[in-house]
């Protein structure tokens, strides 16, 4: 293993977690807000924002997906050293996935849980070159009138949004920055 | 803050299993999601599933406001409050515009939730067909079936039999549309508040649940086109504060029969007093009564 995979990790774990969880939890609860998160600092290409969620959300009990580009040995060590998650290579068994958009189509792949258990799907981590409120109009829980995302493309989202209560669930993340949306958002534009 | 703790009490794997549970949460509104419930230090009953939530969402620089039925001193919300205090070392208030955390069991405080807040229930029991199916495989089949005619049978039954809906607390309501959610043991005088601007989560310790309504998200409470929801509430203003809008609890003042009416909502209460308001029973608030 190379030492460079034993750093990069939260500093105070429970204090850094909470945070950054906190910061999740919002913009989950709020799609299309965009917030900063950071605490983690995974290997390169992988942004700081997606690297500190998995960071809060992995474990032993979590597996998860990682997009040919973020495959490289380096980020594979750092994410089994500091979560130990299992790195899987079916995207169905994936609990959490992380890539370019690009690289995570079909989505139509991964688990988006059954009518008794809708909690057992999958959430996909987006990493994006940049993150703004202009694009596809939102509306739905958490959005009080709508707000406005820059999103890699609609169909998909709306698409996953038919399926309620089934479905995927979306973070975006660029740098520091984070953004989510839920089944449940409706799309326009 | 004692540091021989973990931050928050809980370890950081349980959180994590925690966390995972309530962003589910968030993104499906009103289903229950089951999570693996830890034994508190306090016995079921007295709020573990609230404190697991809590403990799981709380950060460092947060204010936590606690209350039981409204009220920031009794037994329950001291302790919980203490708790807190003790092992996350989070500032704690009773006034409800200064948390950024309020822990609750039975009510939602009269003062509308911003946006910077989160309102954490405890919940004794989540589902809210389980009186009429005691069965959790058929629940959750009658979940996936979107299938709720046994609940508008129960509420008809009411009308049946006493002429209106008599269900009064944990007043059955359907989230967005889709699922049917109980809101918790809270008077259905509060059902109207649910949609709010501050995020809402639900914790169920011994029945191993959480549930979330994100802001601004549809509450409807059951009812019938003939018979529609009707809120009720208070007949009187609050003895002390002279509200007109706001839940009250009855107090038994002596053996006579005396009784008076008080806001369930301690803080609203004390804030209304504060400033000015009296009630019938009341007294100005001086430097040093108390």
């Amino acid at each position: 293993m190379q030492s460079q995979s034993l750093i990069g990790g939260f500093s105070d774990a429970p204090k850094d977690s909470a945070i950054a969880f906190r910061v999740a939890l919002d913009v989950m609860a709020r799609p299309g807000k965009i917030a900063k998160i950071s605490g983690g600092t995974p290997p390169e290409p992988m942004s700081t924002s997606a690297g500190t969620l998995l960071l809060t959300l992995c474990d032993p009990e979590t597996p998860v997906w990682l997009a040919p580009s973020l495959r490289g040995a380096q980020i594979k060590e750092w994410l089994r050293f500091h979560t130990g998650a299992p790195l899987v290579d079916s995207r169905s068994e994936a609990m959490f996935a992380v890539g370019r958009w690009s690289e995570l189509l079909p989505v139509t792949d991964f688990a988006i849980g059954t009518p008794e258990y809708p909690d057992r799907s999958a959430t996909l981590i987006v990493e994006v070159e940049a993150l703004e409120n202009a694009g596809a109009i939102l509306h739905g829980p958490g959005i009080k009138d709508t707000s406005e995302l820059a999103l890699p493309e609609v169909k998909a989202f709306r698409n996953n949004a038919t399926l309620f209560p089934l479905g995927l669930d979306f973070y975006f993340t660029s740098g520091s920055r984070i953004a989510a949306l839920p089944r449940t958002t409706k799309l326009e534009g | 803050m004692n540091t021989e703790y973990n931050f928050a009490y809980l370890d950081e794997q349980t959180k994590r299993m925690i966390r995972r549970a309530l962003l589910k949460g968030v993104a499906i509104p009103g289903y229950q999601v089951p999570f693996a419930s830890r034994e508190m230090p306090m016995p079921y009953g007295w709020g573990t599933g609230g404190v697991q939530v809590s403990a799981a969402c709380l950060v460092p620089d947060d204010t936590l406001k606690v209350i039981d039925q409204g009220a920031d001193d009794t037994t329950n919300a001291v302790s919980i409050r203490k708790f807190f205090e003790k092992t996350a070392g989070v500032e704690v208030t009773e006034e409800t515009a200064e948390a950024t955390v309020i822990q609750t069991r039975h009510r939602i405080p009269e003062r509308d939730l911003t946006e910077n807040q989160i309102l954490v229930y405890q919940v004794p029991i989540p589902e809210p067909l389980r009186f009429l199916e005691p069965r959790e495989t058929e629940t959750r089949k009658m979940h996936a079936l979107e299938e709720y005619g046994l609940m508008h049978v129960k509420l008809y039954e009411d009308i049946a039999r006493h002429g209106h809906i008599a269900t009064s607390y944990a007043y059955p309501v359907k989230i967005e549309g889709r699922y049917v959610m109980d809101p918790s043991p809270i008077p259905k005088f509060d059902n109207p508040k649910m949609e709010m601007a501050a995020l809402q989560l639900f914790g169920a310790g011994r029945e191993q649940r959480i549930y979330a309504v994100p802001p601004y998200t549809k509450v409807v409470s059951l009812d019938f086109e003939d018979h529609p929801f009707e809120r009720g509430g208070a007949q009187q203003a609050c003895g002390l504060c002279d509200a007109q809008d706001a839940y009250l609890d009855e107090v038994i003042m002596d053996d006579a029969g005396t009784r008076m009416f008080v806001c369930s909502d301690t803080d609203f209460c004390r804030e209304r007093r504060e400033a000015g308001h009296i009630g019938e029973m009341g007294m100005p608030i001086t430097e040093d009564a108390a």
